[in-house]
């Protein structure tokens, strides 16, 4: 697909809590950002019941964060984000454009000399973080797709196709505390687990790779294409530092480079970094948890 | 005479020793200390050694608390024998370790702002951002008073040319300056009269310019309040962070104690809710927010971060302050004090080598066998090797996990630790930090010193003195863990005028906490320490009795019929909630929840307690023997209570709960006794009498076999008996008015009505057979028995009333 696409997004998420919640703190990614090629339209955030503080900001990545609390008794929390965005599908460069990346890999380690914005600004995104571990089973499992001299976008897009074959994707089966060595053994997850396996590799050889967090149209295009994955809730992919490319989205999960069918909310170094929604509650006892996603193209 | 004993001292060529010099003999400023040793002679050393060991023990200094059966409090090691250092040496070390705090200030400002150094090349960038101390949503935050380092630590050692080097820096919440001062505090009763005679500096008010520096941006019109935040009493100096607290006169709390409303991070007190306007933390980086750091923490305080955001509290140290711990940042320190204070670096690191860099990963692989590796970032799963202690095939494994991601290793050149002197006893038995066998005199010991540096309005200042730690044997590893020991650190003032008060004690006379600073809490487990330990001496005592009339086969079944009612459990039982070892343990808890409003004796007095009364549950022991001992103990607490604790707010509500419990109790049980009508058998009285405490008091005041009017007299209204309803009650008003002076509002009267109930008895009726006795000895009971429920009723609107600021259950949700 290419050209721009305007998307119209409605995330509710709701929470029924067993008993009254005294006092909360809440954290949301929920207002998508702006990249090189989505444009943020509208957002709004709409809160049932109103909170005692309400703080928008935009944290250490350049995403929009909201932060809430409550200090009155509910038993009910109803957050719904709405927005609206217009999505351009990047230009089709050349794969051999990309860099060689072994080149790339030493590109971003230290030198003693300074770095370029863009190329420092990739070096956060190459570490070990709390979700994405630096291991050798996942250096191993990436070897033949890093093969000596090769572009590293076809590498990447390699080891894309390869995690989309070894791996089942199977709904219920991993959480949020499923760890990426858990989920790399089991062969099985969900779209988190997908990119948080996909960073581990790519950071395990040294490459920049960030975790980013959106959603996907949720009604397929006319035609003969199935509907994608994942596309009821909130999605994750990947993207992968490109020089000279600049930042590369793929999405391991539906094993395709991210064109104008994907809308970016966050991203960061792992899911930890981008969670949609984040709280600490003081009572409550046991809660139910509803989230719906529509993603409507005009 | 001094020789004899420095036979045993033998000097080591490849090594700097801090008593000889190169020709073997005393240093001069060591020469005064050695002397004064002589002339007291060996067994006053001696003496002293074991004087040291007892004050650790007395004063409880452990490394590893909690007091429990599995005895997990490990004393802390102490060497008498003081570490000397000339007002010269000091002078280079105090500008050594001031300009390392500043420059680890400004690498902290860097790192969480411009981030210049990281983009210029002149640190690596993967030192912080592969650093799980590294936390992203602190950067871009102006810390209130502009500082990020607040406390820093610097591990130092001298090699063989009598230079000093940086071996570690400390800059998220360095340990240790508790127990330096109560190593201080120790060595100079030990040595009483040599601090002055020496001329030795002191330590005191390095911990009043700490509280000083944390209060300084405290607004002028609120009236400041700093806390200590510990991780709790399982931490494993967790004494320390008790110690801090009342050194500092700050409250200690723990996560939960905390509550942030708006912008602004409060305290939860008897008295409310108070702002906190500075915070020491002893509580990891990662672990002080679940709202934005790590998720699984209930140790934090939710939305600690906004707070710290608005600049409306200040955190000793920043949260993120623990990235600078890494040995990889001190390869590139002398560029760093180049670019950031423009000056050279004075006291060096020891050469470091981060395997990050093509050339140094060379080096290192050609040198492993020399050189220490280290990891990178603390949360490796890596332990610090020695290279010339692998095996051909281990140095081959290693080189290539290096090879594999080179980033994430350091090498650092092994130092030959300066050696000094620790003291030996005879056959090396007890001796505080000795090797084996052998005659007493001194030893040679490989030596760390852990030196402090506190921010204050005029810039750093560091402690003169610090924490100085030697190998357990010969060995060059210095860690407490490992078994070392520790030493005090003298410094020798220039002049006389220089020492500030020599005395530590006086000198850090703690400022006390207002009253309404008492944590909710603390407040509660105060309460119920109060309750748990009277609840225990109750049923001891009711136990005794009990098992004392057993064979009186009459008496025997009234008696079960009884106290059967409510509490008839087996002695040693554990699985009983009702039973006796169930209350210690609760004891147990509530007091080390309690601990740091506990003195040392008090504290040790409990831990006792438990464990001889496990103890003789293992031992089966015989239940009447355990009992008296078990009793014992008991009243010693109450001595505790009454003689050994600031008369507080918190300590009126412990009385509280000794008084509310000893007066449902014995309510119940009379109530219990004369609810039938029956009149009780005079053995049945005395061994109400026995329960009551009072048979003594009864037979020196009635001089006759027990009656039920005059038994009831005594147990229930005379006011001079502490162990009578009536002084429970009127104790518990007095509390309640203090209580109400102190926090406002008007005192509870919730036992008020019940009690004007039981004061309008008439005791003439209750003894005779006739329905008019009957009906008065069922109505005393009915009486009696409301007044119990009142006592109930009344422990209950307390909680709701001071601690219901407490959280029940905390939780994380995602979604």
């Amino acid at each position: 697909m290419n050209g721009v696409v305007r998307y119209r997004m409605r995330h509710q998420t709701v929470y029924h809590y067993g008993g009254d919640v005294a006092h909360s703190h809440q954290l949301l990614h929920l207002a998508p950002r702006n990249s090189p090629s989505q444009v943020c339209l509208s957002r709004r955030i709409s809160l049932d019941p109103q909170p005692s503080t309400l703080r928008e900001d935009v944290d250490a990545f350049g995403n929009f964060v909201t932060r809430l609390e409550y200090d009155l008794p509910h038993d009910r929390l109803e957050v719904l984000a709405e927005s609206s965005v217009a999505v351009s599908a990047p230009t089709d460069a050349a794969q051999s454009e990309s860099a060689a990346w072994e080149e790339v890999r030493d590109s971003l380690c230290y030198s003693g000399r300074s770095m370029s914005a863009e190329f420092f600004e990739a070096c956060r995104f190459r570490m070990e973080s709390t979700y994405v571990r630096v291991k050798q089973t996942f250096s191993d499992y990436a070897e033949d797709c890093l093969v000596p001299g090769r572009p590293l976008l076809p590498a990447a897009q390699a080891l894309m196709h390869k995690l989309h074959r070894d791996f089942t994707y199977a709904p219920g089966t991993t959480n949020i505390r499923t760890s990426v060595i858990e989920a790399f053994t089991a062969r099985r997850g969900v779209c988190q687990d997908f990119a948080h396996i996909m960073l581990a590799c790519l950071r395990s050889r040294g490459l920049a790779a960030r975790y980013v967090s959106g959603y996907l149209r949720t009604t397929p295009p006319p035609g003969p294409e199935a509907g994608l994955l994942g596309a009821d809730a909130s999605h994750a992919w990947v993207s992968v530092f490109c020089p000279p490319l600049g930042w590369v989205d793929l999405d391991p999960t539906n094993d395709m480079r991210v064109g104008n069918e994907h809308i970016v909310v966050a991203w960061g170094r792992d899911f930890g970094d981008v969670s949609p929604l984040r709280g600490v509650i003081v009572g409550g006892g046991r809660h139910r948890l509803t989230v719906r996603v529509s993603v409507q193209a005009e | 005479m001094i020789d004899a004993r420095l036979e045993s001292y033998l000097s080591d060529t490849r090594r700097y020793d801090e008593l000889l010099n190169s020709s073997g003999d005393v240093r001069a400023h060591w020469r005064p200390l050695i002397d004064a040793l002589a002339s007291d002679g060996a067994d006053a050393v001696r003496r002293g050694v074991e004087l040291a060991r007892r004050l650790i023990v007395e004063n409880g200094v452990t490394y590893n608390v909690y007091a429990d059966a599995q005895g997990r409090d490990r004393p802390w090691v102490l060497d008498p024998l003081p570490i000397l250092l000339t007002a010269a040496e000091w002078r280079e070390i105090e500008l050594g370790v001031t300009q390392r705090a500043q420059l680890f200030d400004a690498l902290l400002a860097d790192v969480y702002g411009p981030q210049q150094l990281l983009a210029d090349g002149t640190v690596p960038a993967e030192l912080p951002f592969g650093h799980p101390n590294f936390l992203w949503p602190c950067h871009g935050i102006t810390p209130a008073g502009g500082k990020r380092l607040h406390v820093y630590a610097v591990d130092i050692s001298r090699s063989a040319d009598g230079r000093w080097w940086a071996l570690a820096d400390r800059t998220q919440t360095p340990s240790g300056p508790g127990y330096a001062l109560e190593n201080r505090h120790i060595v100079s009763r030990v040595f009483p009269d040599l601090l002055a005679d020496l001329g030795v500096r002191s330590l005191g008010s390095f911990f009043v310019a700490l509280r000083d520096d944390l209060l300084r941006h405290a607004p002028a019109a609120e009236a400041p309040l700093a806390v200590v935040l510990t991780p709790g009493a399982f931490n494993e100096t967790y004494f320390e962070h008790a110690y801090l607290a009342r050194q500092l006169g700050l409250p200690l709390v723990e996560g939960h104690d905390l509550t942030v409303r708006g912008d602004t991070l409060y305290l939860k007190t008897l008295g409310g809710l108070r702002r906190v306007h500075a915070m020491l933390r002893r509580l990891d980086d990662d672990f002080c927010d679940p709202v934005e750091l790590r998720a699984d923490s209930a140790l934090g305080v939710p939305g600690l971060i906004s707070v710290v955001r608005a600049g409306r509290v200040v955190l000793a140290n920043a949260l993120g302050s623990g990235v600078l711990e890494s040995a990889a940042w001190m390869g590139f320190m002398p560029a760093a004090a180049e670019r950031l204070l423009g000056e050279k670096l004075r006291l060096p690191s020891v050469a470091t080598w981060w395997c990050g860099e093509q050339l140094a990963l060379d080096y290192v692989l050609d040198n492993l066998e020399r050189l220490v590796i280290k990891p990178t970032y603390p949360n490796q799963n890596f332990a610090t090797v020695f290279g010339r202690d692998l095996k051909p095939q281990a140095r081959a494994d290693l080189a290539s996990r290096l090879r594999a991601r080179p980033y994430a290793y350091v090498a650092q050149e092994r130092l030959a630790f300066s050696q000094a002197p620790v003291w030996r006893s005879a056959g090396g038995s007890g001796s505080t930090a000795g090797g084996k066998g052998g005659a007493q005199g001194f030893s040679a010991r490989a030596l760390g010193i852990r030196v402090y540096a506190i921010a204050t309005a005029g810039g750093y200042r560091v402690m003169p003195g610090g924490l100085a730690r030697i190998a357990a044997d010969a060995a060059d590893i210095v860690s407490m863990q490992r078994g070392g020991g520790s030493k005090d650190v003298w410094v020798l003032a220039p002049d006389r005028r220089s020492i500030d008060e020599v005395n530590v004690a006086s000198a850090a006379a703690p400022v006390h906490a207002r009253h309404d600073d008492l944590p909710s809490r603390l407040a509660e487990n105060l309460f119920w320490l109060g309750r748990y330990s009277e609840r225990c001496e109750d049923k001891a005592r009711l136990l005794r009795a009990t098992l004392e009339v057993r064979p009186n086969a009459v008496l025997w079944p009234q008696v079960q019929g009884t106290c059967g009612q409510f509490v008839a459990p087996a002695l040693f039982d554990e699985v009983n909630p009702l039973a006796l070892s169930t209350d210690l343990e609760r004891l147990g808890s509530c007091a080390s929840q309690a601990r740091s409003r506990l003195s040392a004796e008090n504290w040790r007095a409990i831990s006792v307690l438990q464990r001889e009364f496990q103890d003789a549950a293992r031992a089966k022991r015989d239940p009447r023997e355990t009992l008296d001992v078990l009793l014992l103990s008991l009243a010693g607490l109450a001595g505790f209570a009454l003689d050994d604790m600031t008369q507080d707010d918190g300590w009126q509500l412990m009385m509280v709960g000794r008084r509310l419990e000893r007066l449902q109790f014995l309510a119940e049980l009379l109530s219990q006794r004369l609810r039938s009508g029956e009149t009780p058998m005079q053995s049945e009285l005395e061994w109400l009498l026995d329960i009551g405490d009072s048979t003594i008091t009864y037979r020196t005041r009635y001089l006759a076999v027990p009656r039920l009017g005059s038994t009831i007299d005594l147990l229930v209204f005379d006011r001079t008996n502490p162990r009578a309803l009536a002084f429970q009650w009127h104790a518990i008003e007095n509390s309640l008015v203090r209580i109400a002076a102190s926090l406002g509002g008007a005192p509870d009267d919730t036992l008020d009505e019940a009690v004007a109930l039981v004061e309008e008895m008439q005791l003439s009726a209750v003894e005779g057979e006739g329905e008019g006795s009957i009906r008065a000895r069922q109505e005393l009971a009915e009486t009696l028995s409301g007044l119990s429920t009142a006592a109930g009723r009344l422990s209950d609107r307390l909680s709701l009333k001071h601690f219901s600021l407490i959280d029940e259950s905390v939780r994380t949700v995602a979604a």
